[in-house]
């Protein structure tokens, strides 16, 4: 329990906003630095909402394209849609996941957060989970697009795709966030996240899109590939939370 | 100092002398000496080249590994110490994508002589294509990066790709694809129709021999030059530094 101390100024960082989040010595905790940043993002991009309505549209505009493309019956749509729902949310989080770090570099945010004592990995979180939860919301307004445009109907488990859809995402986002981080200090820095990227997700968006198609078509289990994409999920949020200071203090 | 890069050169040199000797004697085998195979004739003849470097395309990619990981424990106790191992990992990753591209070049001329199509999704073809693409982007990422990260930076990726070989071999070759493969069967270590001619053995065990030691030559090469680059840069560096220190009277 935190008690209120009696003399002024401890009093006053006990009212502090952010008290509840440090524990008995008054050290943050790391969830609670986690917690920090999540807000911070999500007040940002309450604020401007540039990014959020930038994905939408780009998700829209790669469906709308693919359709032209294709012009597929209800059955053959069955086939793609997986396939083409994960590469319209690819291609939106790219647009998203280096303006989340454009953020940091403004007012140099960064060297402050170098200098705190705070965990460095926590801001990795946070942010990831920021993302996380935007690329969620914008996968909310596009599933009954797509149902729409496809004229689709799971003959899988449709429940399935409750559990395919954050899995996936996850994967996408947490890879994105970090390599979008990488990408920093580089020229280019806009070219070089959808390369390095792609090729390290492969096998996440095989199992997202495959996982997906399993469960619209009801051809084949879906099991293995999100076995696959929960394993994959595991060791690179286990890499990207050890490796984050390391690319952070990079120089 | 001097006396010991002359050492390494004069090693160098007959390492790369013996090369040369073990690949031509290997290619006179495989072109010449090794019988010819009973359905595809002389066509089967690239099998001595395209196994080969298939086989050694997946080992260069530890060296790598494992150099990256050397650097990312001596890059801050010891930086001029890591910044060796930096330059294998680069060795070993361009020789990576020279490796496995030669074997794509290769796997797809035989393909088109043996099946008549070019390319097949299968599994291992698929996974051949996925560590080139992986080693294309390692390489991207150090062009692209800027110069005091690109070592750190890409020996973070090297991890990354390493953690994404396994995934991908479960996720292709397992998953996706299962048992079917329009690819030959593994020839040594497969099924009980498996297995090699004893003569045919002679040749390409001198095949993997003279492409194994021509990767390790290039990787040589590759290694020498990239520390000729780092210390010029460095020389370039401190005079830099050593000029803005001059007092001006």
């Amino acid at each position: 329990m935190n008690r209120v101390p009696r003399d002024p100024s401890a009093r006053a960082e006990a009212s502090h906003p952010f008290r509840k989040e440090r524990g008995m010595d008054g050290a943050p905790s790391y969830f609670g630095c986690v917690w920090c940043h999540l807000q911070k993002d999500l007040r940002l991009e309450w604020r401007s909402r540039d990014s959020v309505v930038g994905m939408l549209f780009f998700a829209l505009l790669v469906v709308i394209i693919f359709s032209l493309a294709f012009d597929p019956t209800a059955a053959v749509s069955r086939q793609i849609a997986g396939g083409i729902l994960w590469v319209a949310l690819l291609f939106a989080s790219f647009t998203a996941l280096n303006q989340s770090w454009t953020r940091e570099q403004r007012n140099r945010v960064l060297d402050a957060q170098r200098m705190s004592p705070a965990p460095v990995s926590a801001l990795f979180l946070g942010k990831a989970l920021a993302n996380m939860l935007f690329v969620s919301f914008i996968e909310l307004v596009l599933a009954p697009l797509f149902i729409v445009f496809y004229n689709l109907h799971a003959l899988g488990e449709g429940w399935m795709m409750l559990v395919i859809m954050p899995l996936g995402t996850w994967a996408l986002v947490c890879n994105g966030t970090f390599f979008a981080a990488m990408g920093l200090r580089t020229r280019n820095r806009e070219l070089m996240l959808p390369l390095i990227l792609v090729p390290i997700s492969i096998p996440a968006l095989l199992g997202m899109m495959q996982a997906t198609t399993a469960v619209l078509t009801g051809e084949f289990e879906p099991g293995p590939w999100i076995r696959m994409l929960a394993g994959y999920n595991i060791a690179f949020t286990t890499a990207c939370l050890l490796l984050f200071e390391t690319v952070l203090s990079a120089e | 100092m001097v006396k010991r890069s002359c050492v390494f050169g004069v090693v160098g040199m007959v390492w790369v002398v013996m090369t040369l000797a073990a690949i031509a004697y290997a290619t006179r085998l495989a072109l010449f000496v090794a019988p010819t195979e009973n359905t595809m004739l002389d066509v089967q003849r690239i099998f001595y080249y395209h196994v080969p470097t298939s086989m050694l395309s997946l080992l260069f990619p530890y060296v790598n590994f494992v150099s990256s990981l050397f650097y990312l424990g001596w890059c801050r106790r010891d930086p001029l110490r890591a910044l060796t191992a930096d330059a294998v990992a680069i060795a070993a990753a361009e020789v990576t994508v020279v490796y496995s591209s030669i074997s794509l070049l290769t796997g797809m001329l035989w393909g088109r002589a043996a099946w008549g199509v070019w390319w097949a999704w299968d599994a291992r073809l698929t996974s051949m294509l996925l560590l080139w693409v992986l080693y294309v982007s390692y390489l991207i990422l150090r062009k692209l990066s800027s110069t005091g990260q690109t070592q750190t930076l890409a020996a973070v990726l090297s991890v990354f790709a390493a953690l994404d070989v396994p995934i991908v071999y479960i996720s292709i070759r397992l998953v996706k694809y299962g048992v079917y493969t329009q690819h030959p069967q593994p020839v040594f270590g497969g099924d009980s129709n498996s297995g090699i001619a004893p003569a045919m053995m002679h040749a390409f065990g001198w095949n993997v021999l003279g492409w194994a030691m021509w990767g390790i030559s290039l990787l040589l090469f590759r290694y020498g030059l990239e520390r000729r680059r780092q210390q010029s840069e460095q020389a370039s560096a401190l005079k830099a530094i050593e000029g803005s220190l001059e007092i001006v009277q």
